[in-house]
């Protein structure tokens, strides 16, 4: 029996698993948040559930059903609060492009080791774990980008993701009068849940405007159409504000967060196609929160980890079975392009029975094969009507802070790129400090990396310095580092 | 007079500035981005304490010398605006942590004294003033106040602004792919992915890669990759005071054994960060993390300094340093072709001895008096000569 390791338990994760299982392989599905269900499915602890998890949750009846499944399962080992803190790919003939010949026999193929550490992160003893797995499924999804304004920085700005964990995790309401902002269908559900915890949604401001939005959505309806299933769920939120009476407002930006020890009011602009704010067009609002989200980024440092190629988006390169570049090692969800639920579910099943032996032609696969394609289509639409434009750097002052963790403005990033004429990330990164906090340029990332390419007298940065690549993925302490597995 | 550097590290910076400083016209050729390979791969080490009496050790306290005043005139000249490169004299204190280590220790220090390098062999007592939260089992201890830091990448992006300022000309983006020959076969240019370019000399200061570079020139040099890795840990208030690194640290640098080997080096960083190195590699090109190699570094920190076990590693990174195999680097001319120049081989020291190198290279092609012997930095010395038969 193949055993097959899932990194990752948000949507993708959980049907790769079960894939997997269906198909004879031995399963290790592992999550470093506490319980199993991921971004998507994020709920109160078992000890404190609630009947209002059905309201909060599309799909919520499939998920406990899929989570008890798994875990009732012998031959399906779930890992909670296990986190993957560096992955070793010792062998570059894994690589599938190399010749038969130099490919690794039977037994060199476990190379790819996975270290873990299991446990609450600040608990002083988590167990080391190393795998060697004949099959990896990387589902890591994705966490929400906020693009930097005047004033981000302060009590009471969250970001969209942040926000709604709160609600849907905690059943925290962030603020009274919350402003919800940034780009993308994202933005509904969040308000949505916003409302659910009790908080008044003062209006949702989409940046791309209702041209381009149009542009995105409304090509060839009858595709459209076969997304029933998203459809209605849009719908729903839709249905939602009007009973809520959130006014939804197309080609608008928050520009600036006003306040001292906490948020208290915003201003509001026009931008336009491009994302510029138009002069004239400011008011301000008053609020006590703001949930601020305008795109998101994949979680690659494990894939690339692994050896994985990236496509010229920027996402993990897998073909039909959801294989990467890497032999043994496939991607699903978020982290091969942003596609919302459906889609990862789908590219999950498909990596997750491929992992186990299977391949993307055997009939059982032609339902997610099907969803696949539907909704890839519904991805491309999004990414058309929302993907962030370059005109939202209009918006920032020299004084806008960029990485908070090492407090880099951007003028200070500005200045650092005139100065030194350098188009090396590495260098700049080193000289300004943005991005070596303790976040690791997971929030500012790749606000830094446009910035710089932007001062810098090319244009563009030339080194393969990315923020993306994370050797070790996630911090551990010396003394864990030091001890020997056994 | 006319000359190609190629490679913007900060060697290639440092002879840039040297020459143009002096009146030639320089250009420097670099295949990526400026400061991009091992220049900001590596700690930023000015040190005299891992230097047994040679030559390497008279280039290091050459370029000891020239740092402090280098730093003073690249912050006059290229002003507040431009990023720190944090030269720091904060000095290196060496432990052996094992009765066996104790001897060799202080017999290494004992040989520098004699050759003039500041080294004070210090009691457990005055080891634990200098550094309080040092582990109690040192059986030894030498206090090197000589030894220095610079924030690397910075230091080799002012070097290269001020060399603009004399009038070198940078090309990034362009890889040397081939030399062109005057019909004496004299090198007088190189062929570039962006185009030709001539010159009356050419410089190879391509770090690791010099061993490639000099071959496409048909004079190839015995350059090999070494890979050292670096831990960072996430920032904290300073408990770390100088450059403080196990006495295996001597040990390893001298040696070429393939297999990984270790010795750790722990300071602090302007920024309030930990830096933990550095393990030494012969793999090739290859950078994907090894536990193993992070795993020692990190066993060998935490016997140094023990309250570092609670605290969490950030990153780790890592680079290339340009190995040679009998440990000198090599400057000046080439014996075999005419017209070409090296500046490179200075392994992990790079940092600390590009100054120095700077100086050097430019005597030498000018015709001054060097401030050192050059003989043993030379690419014709009798110890390189069977690896230079192997490349050949």
């Amino acid at each position: 029996m193949a055993d097959v390791l899932v990194i990752g338990a948000g949507p993708a994760g959980l049907a790769a698993a079960r894939a997997a299982r269906t198909q004879g392989a031995l399963v290790t599905l592992l999550d470093a948040a506490d319980d199993v269900g991921g971004q998507y499915w994020r709920h109160l602890p078992d000890n404190r559930s609630s009947e209002r998890e059905r309201v909060l949750h599309h799909g919520w009846a499939a998920f406990t059903e899929l989570r008890r499944a798994l875990d009732r399962d012998d031959h399906c080992r779930v890992l909670r609060s296990a986190q993957v803190w560096a992955i070793e790919e010792t062998d570059a003939a894994r690589r599938k492009e190399a010749p038969p010949a130099q490919q690794a026999s039977e037994g060199e193929l476990r190379r790819t080791t996975v270290h873990i550490l299991v446990g609450p992160a600040d608990g002083a003893a988590r167990e080391r774990l190393t795998l060697k797995p004949d099959a990896i499924v990387v589902a890591t999804g994705a966490h929400d980008r906020t693009l930097p304004f005047p004033g981000w920085e302060l009590p009471g700005v969250f970001t969209a993701g942040a926000a709604q964990a709160l609600a849907k995790g905690e059943r925290v309401a962030v603020g009274e009068r919350v402003v919800v902002a940034g780009a993308g269908p994202f933005l509904l559900p969040v308000a949505a849940s916003l409302v659910q915890t009790g908080s008044a949604v003062v209006g949702v401001y989409e940046a791309s405007r209702s041209r381009t939005l149009a542009s995105g959505w409304l090509p060839r309806p009858w595709l459209l159409a076969r997304a029933g299933k998203k459809g209605v769920e849009l719908a729903g939120y839709v249905v939602r504000q009007v009973r809520h009476r959130i006014p939804y407002r197309t080609g608008t930006a928050v520009v600036r967060a006003h306040g001292t020890d906490r948020v208290t009011a915003v201003t509001i602009a026009s931008v336009d196609e491009q994302w510029r704010p138009v002069r004239g067009t400011e008011r301000r609002v008053a609020a006590d929160a703001v949930c601020v989200s305008h795109a998101f980024t994949p979680r690659l440092e494990l894939a690339l980890a692994a050896g994985c190629e990236l496509d010229d988006a920027g996402f993990v390169a897998v073909d039909a079975d959801q294989r990467t570049s890497v032999r043994d090692v496939y991607a699903a969800g978020e982290i091969t392009g942003i596609g919302g639920v459906e889609l990862a579910l789908a590219e999950g099943t498909i990596a997750g029975h491929c992992a186990a032996g299977g391949s993307a032609t055997d009939d059982v696969l032609r339902r997610p094969l099907r969803a696949r394609s539907i909704y890839q289509e519904f991805a491309q639409r999004m990414h058309a009507a929302h993907s962030v434009r370059p005109g939202w750097t209009g918006w920032l002052t020299d004084d806008t802070v960029v990485c908070r963790c090492e407090e880099v403005n951007c003028g200070a990033l500005r200045a650092a790129a005139a100065a030194t004429e350098s188009s090396s990330l590495r260098s700049l990164k080193l000289s300004t400090r943005a991005g070596l906090g303790i976040c690791q340029g997971r929030i500012c990332g790749r606000t830094v990396e446009k910035l710089l390419a932007d001062a810098g007298p090319h244009g563009r940065l030339r080194d393969d310095a990315r923020f993306d690549r994370r050797p070790i993925a996630f911090p551990l302490r010396l003394g864990e580092l030091a001890t020997d597995d056994q | 007079m006319d000359v190609i550097v190629i490679g913007a590290g900060i060697v290639g910076a440092a002879v840039a500035r040297s020459l143009a400083r002096a009146g030639v016209g320089v250009t420097v050729v670099e295949r990526n981005a400026a400061a991009s390979g091992t220049s900001s791969s590596g700690e930023g080490n000015v040190l005299v304490s891992d230097k047994e009496p040679g030559p390497e050790l008279v280039l290091a306290r050459y370029s000891s010398r020239l740092w402090p005043m280098i730093a003073r005139e690249l912050a006059v000249e290229l002003g507040p605006t431009f990023p720190s490169i944090e030269f720091d004299r904060k000095g290196g204190v060496v432990v052996a942590t094992t009765d066996a280590g104790a001897e060799p220790l202080l017999e290494f220090a004992a040989k520098q004294n004699e050759v003039g390098v500041d080294a004070r062999p210090v009691e457990l007592d005055e080891a634990l003033r200098l550094e309080p939260d040092l582990t109690r089992k040192a059986t030894a201890a030498v206090h090197y106040p000589e030894d220095a830091q610079v924030q690397p990448a910075a230091a080799t992006e002012a070097l290269l602004a001020s060399a603009r300022a004399a009038g070198v000309k940078v090309i990034e983006g362009a890889e040397a792919t081939g030399g062109i020959r005057s019909d004496g076969g004299r090198l007088t240019g190189i062929v570039t992915t962006a185009g030709e370019l001539r010159a009356d000399a050419v410089v190879v200061a391509a770090g690791p890669w010099s061993g490639e570079v000099t071959a496409r020139l048909d004079a190839p040099l015995p350059v090999r990759p070494r890979r050292g890795m670096v831990l960072v840990t996430s920032r904290m208030p300073h408990r770390i005071f100088h450059k403080v690194y196990d006495g295996d640290y001597v040990g390893a640098v001298g040696s070429d054994d393939a297999a990984l080997q270790t010795s750790t080096v722990v300071e602090s960083t302007a920024a309030g960060t930990v830096l933990i190195g550095s393990s030494r590699e012969h793999v090739g090109f290859d950078s994907r993390l090894r536990v193993a190699a992070l795993r020692e570094i990190a066993a060998k920190a935490t016997a140094l300094f023990p309250f570092l076990a609670d605290i969490p590693v950030m990153r780790s990174y890592g680079g290339f340093r340009p190995f040679v195999p009998d440990h000198v680097p090599v400057i000046g001319p080439d014996h075999r072709l005419r017209g070409l120049w090296h500046a490179t081989g200075h392994e992990g020291a790079g940092i600390g001895l590009s100054v120095a190198t700077g100086e050097l290279l430019r005597d030498l092609m000018l015709g001054h008096e060097p401030q050192i012997d050059p003989a043993p930095f030379s690419a014709a010395r009798p110890s390189l000569a069977p690896h230079l038969e192997e490349v050949a």
